[in-house]
């Protein structure tokens, strides 16, 4: 022990990332640089935002009082439309994913089917829903067909992937067993990778069903039917409660269908 | 006395059905497909009520139109899309910047080892929470459109409100899975609440607090590249006008810039996730 | 000096965790608080600095009365109470210095702190007792670049920072081995002595307990069964407190790992010589 020995009195904490003092101002010095310019460029019209005040706080009071009935009608076209390819764009999406997620699983496929898979897989997941229903609707015409269309494909890349991930992670002890006993490749499948997937791959269709009713709402902006083109025309005609009963509609479904598959998922397991 | 290992009395007679559930068990599964598949015909047909055969068939020659109408992209048209891309970008980062401000005191107003009232307050942040996630940034984007005017401003405020409701949602969780442990120990020197907050909470959340921010992000990088098409300003702007006039090798363009910008921008928030970790 | 008078606790579950516990630690006097689990021993801990609020009786500090303050009096009566954990509760992303000083929050306003501007003399102080346990060289390493043993010993260091009146030490060897647990027992009995410092701990351990305490309480179901003198506690009494088939077979597994202990020690002695 040191009895006679002062002590600092002063204390700072140690950087823990960019330790060097002079890299730390540069990295300061940039990222103010950054925020200045990037506000800089928002080139914002303070008459215009004022002025949206006023039609902001029409929309709120709106929201606050929204009012179902006088556009009842679009409304609950939109909303069939929008639940009904909701579904069956699971159901599809589902469907294709399966046989693609298998062969997106690196554990279980030789590598050219691995490579085709992966590829499907990469496309659907970088393209934006919106991106693709503006095609969709070129080729298909205005209607829900397009929506319905464009959600399978994005559910596709979806779920074959976490599916394919999810296959790759399988408990490797289980399906040597499985192989061990003189099984073909469709009996692994089904006695060693099934069983594990099975659980995973149904909360993932109740998530993904989730996705794509919200993503039906957005659709409809570029003509893919649903209930995002009713909402689009009452915004477009200043109808902030219609758009606000029609956000609540859409608030209430998705946490319906939240609460929904968390009980689902729950009593399947 | 210990019970004999083998029984004697009689034989045993096994089933030589073996099944995986019990009967009961495989109806209810078997009804509950057939609901499923009766669902999907159904809907399927609701939803075709409308539509026109006609052009479903058409289809593949307008693919094969389109398609052979945008190759080769217009590399030319590359120059004018430097500015609308600067503008993403600064719609994505600033909204997530905004979303994360607005966040935080939402996430410890949700979460239940935080909040000052688990009756009133909690089920409040709870709906904020719900309602952000709930709506599109397209459609904040739509609404913002009307009502600040078209321009980066409505963009940034639509990226931001929607990011509310993600980095809310996980931040909320990370601060419910705090070790209590450390958090008592804090309180147990005299700590005010905020002393606490800062102290016991705040450290432990804040990997989890990076990588939220660098996710939602990456997310909104690729959601700014689309605000432009309600007039949200960005690249979509640019998207949406060579659409108006059917310009599809610039279509083409854009469309590989912006797929080249999510690459990029997906591998950035990877490696900075993966450095915090 | 403190004094419990008939402290009894009640959860809303409609356990009864403590009933009618009195007794008076008086200044430099550690008292060892034994008991099957389940007897109280944390519960009574944490309501002296009412991490758990009693449902009846006083807890006497000096003149106040623990039990019935306020939240900013309890504040400030907090900071007079250190409190070591058994699992260390240290914040572990936090460096060594900033646990240490964190023992300074009641002291200072929020934004000394928030800043970690903490006054000199407080500064000088943490760097005093981090020497003191040993740890000097470690003061900005994060907490969890540190060992076991090293972890309390910031605990430690922690409490002391407060310049506590009392000290609350819950099992604070029940995740540590044995040779570093009697280290660490014999550092805070040291510093006890030092400072004349009235300490409760929380013990699972009877011989350790029996080895260092300078007072045993023992505890079963919420109440007190016996009290006094280490030597005291003979065969009978254990059998009382634990029940007499647990308390052998805890003998049991103790002398195994005495045996045990004392055969690796003869072996590593006969390897280095």
């Amino acid at each position: 022990m040191s009895l006679g020995t002062t002590y600092p009195t002063h204390w700072r904490r140690p950087p823990r990332m960019l330790r060097d003092r002079r890299w730390r101002l540069v990295v300061q010095g940039a990222a103010l640089v950054y925020l200045v310019l990037a506000v800089g460029s928002l080139d914002i019209e303070w008459s215009r935002v004022v002025e949206g005040l006023a039609r902001g706080q029409a929309f709120v009071e709106g929201f606050l009082q929204p009012d179902f009935t006088s556009r009842w009608g679009d409304i609950r076209q939109g909303l069939i439309e929008s639940l009904t390819m909701t579904l069956t764009a699971t159901v599809v999406g589902v469907l294709i994913s399966v046989p693609i997620g298998i062969g997106g699983a690196r554990n279980l496929v030789p590598a050219p089917v691995y490579a085709v898979c992966r590829t499907i897989i990469a496309v659907s997941r970088s393209l934006q829903e919106i991106i693709i229903a503006i095609f969709l609707v070129a080729m298909f015409g205005f209607g829900p067909l397009a929506g319905f269309m464009t959600l399978s494909f994005a559910s596709i890349g979806f779920i074959a992937k976490l599916l394919a991930e999810d296959i790759e992670e399988c408990d490797v002890h289980q399906i040597e067993a499985v192989r061990a006993t003189g099984a073909s490749w469709w009996q692994v499948l089904h006695y060693a990778i099934q069983p594990q997937v099975m659980p995973r791959l149904i909360g993932l269709s109740m998530y993904r069903l989730d996705i794509n009713f919200r993503e039906s709402a957005v659709i409809g902006i570029v003509g893919a039917g649903g209930i995002g083109a009713t909402l689009n025309t009452a915004i477009d005609r200043y109808e902030y409660d219609s758009a606000g009963a029609i956000l609540l509609i859409v608030i209430v479904i998705v946490m319906l269908s939240e609460y929904g598959s968390s009980y689902l998922r729950r009593f399947l397991q | 006395m210990k019970p004999s290992l083998v029984n004697t009395a009689e034989p045993a007679t096994y089933a030589q059905i073996w099944t995986f559930r019990t009967p009961r068990a495989r109806l209810a599964l078997w009804v509950g497909w057939l609901a499923l598949v009766a669902l999907f015909v159904y809907c399927w047909q609701v939803m075709n009520a409308e539509t026109m055969w006609v052009f479903v068939a058409d289809a593949p020659t307008q693919a094969a139109d389109i398609g052979s109408r945008m190759w080769p992209p217009s590399l030319s048209y590359l120059p004018e899309l430097m500015k609308p891309l600067w503008d993403t970008l600064n719609i994505a980062t600033l909204g997530t910047l905004g979303g994360v401000i607005m966040a935080v005191p939402v996430a410890f107003l949700a979460a239940r080892n935080t909040t000052p009232s688990v009756a009133l307050i909690r089920p409040l942040a709870l709906w904020v929470i719900v309602a952000s996630r709930s709506i599109n940034s397209l459609i904040w984007a739509l609404l913002l459109v009307a009502i600040i005017g078209p321009g980066l401003l409505a963009g940034v405020v639509a990226i931001a409100l929607r990011s509310i409701g993600f980095v809310g949602k996980l931040l909320y969780e990370a601060i419910e899975e705090t070790d209590i442990r450390q958090v008592e120990a804090v309180s147990a020197t005299g700590a005010s609440a905020m002393q606490r907050l800062n102290y016991a909470i705040v450290p432990q959340i804040l990997p989890a607090f990076w990588g939220i921010t660098m996710f939602r992000w990456d997310i909104n990088i690729r959601e700014s590249t689309i605000l432009g098409l309600v007039g949200a300003g960005g690249i979509g702007l640019k998207l949406q006008s060579s659409i108006n006039v059917l310009a599809w090798p610039q279509v083409a363009t854009i469309l590989l810039l912006i797929l080249g910008t999510v690459i990029v921008s997906e591998w950035i928030s990877a490696r900075v996730r993966h450095a915090i970790l | 000096m403190l004094e419990l008078q008939q402290l009894s606790k009640t959860y809303a579950t409609g356990d009864t965790a403590l009933q009618d516990v009195s007794f008076m630690v008086p200044r430099g006097q550690v008292a060892g608080l034994i008991g099957p689990s389940g007897a109280g021993k944390s519960t009574l801990i944490r309501c002296i600095n009412r991490l758990v609020d009693p449902s009846a009786g006083r807890i006497l500090l000096g003149e106040t009365d623990l039990a019935q303050v306020g939240r900013a009096e309890l504040r400030r009566q907090r900071r007079r109470i250190g409190m070591i954990f058994q699992e260390y509760a240290l914040v572990e992303r936090l460096t060594v210095m900033e646990n240490v000083l964190s023992g300074r929050l009641g002291y200072v306003p929020f934004w000394r702190s928030f800043t970690r501007r903490f006054p000199g003399h407080d500064i000088e102080n943490a760097y005093r007792l981090l020497d003191r346990v040993g740890l000097l060289e470690k003061a900005d390493k994060r907490a969890d670049a540190l060992s076991g043993g090293q972890r309390q010993r910031v605990g430690i260091a922690r409490a002391l920072a407060q310049e506590p009146a009392l000290l609350l030490v819950d099992e604070p060897t029940a995740s540590l081995d044995p040779k570093t647990s009697r280290q660490i027992m014999r550092l805070i009995i040291e510093i006890c002595d030092e400072r004349e410092l009235p300490a409760i701990v929380n013990i699972h351990d009877v011989p350790l307990a029996q080895q260092f305490m300078h007072r045993i309480i023992g505890l079963r179901e919420g109440a007190v069964v016996f009290d006094g003198a280490p030597a005291a506690l003979d065969e009978a009494v254990l059998g009382d407190i634990y029940g007499a088939e647990d308390w052998t077979a805890m003998r049991r597994e103790h002398e195994e790992d005495q045996a045990a202990e004392a055969d690796a020690t003869r072996r590593v002695a006969e390897v280095a010589r």
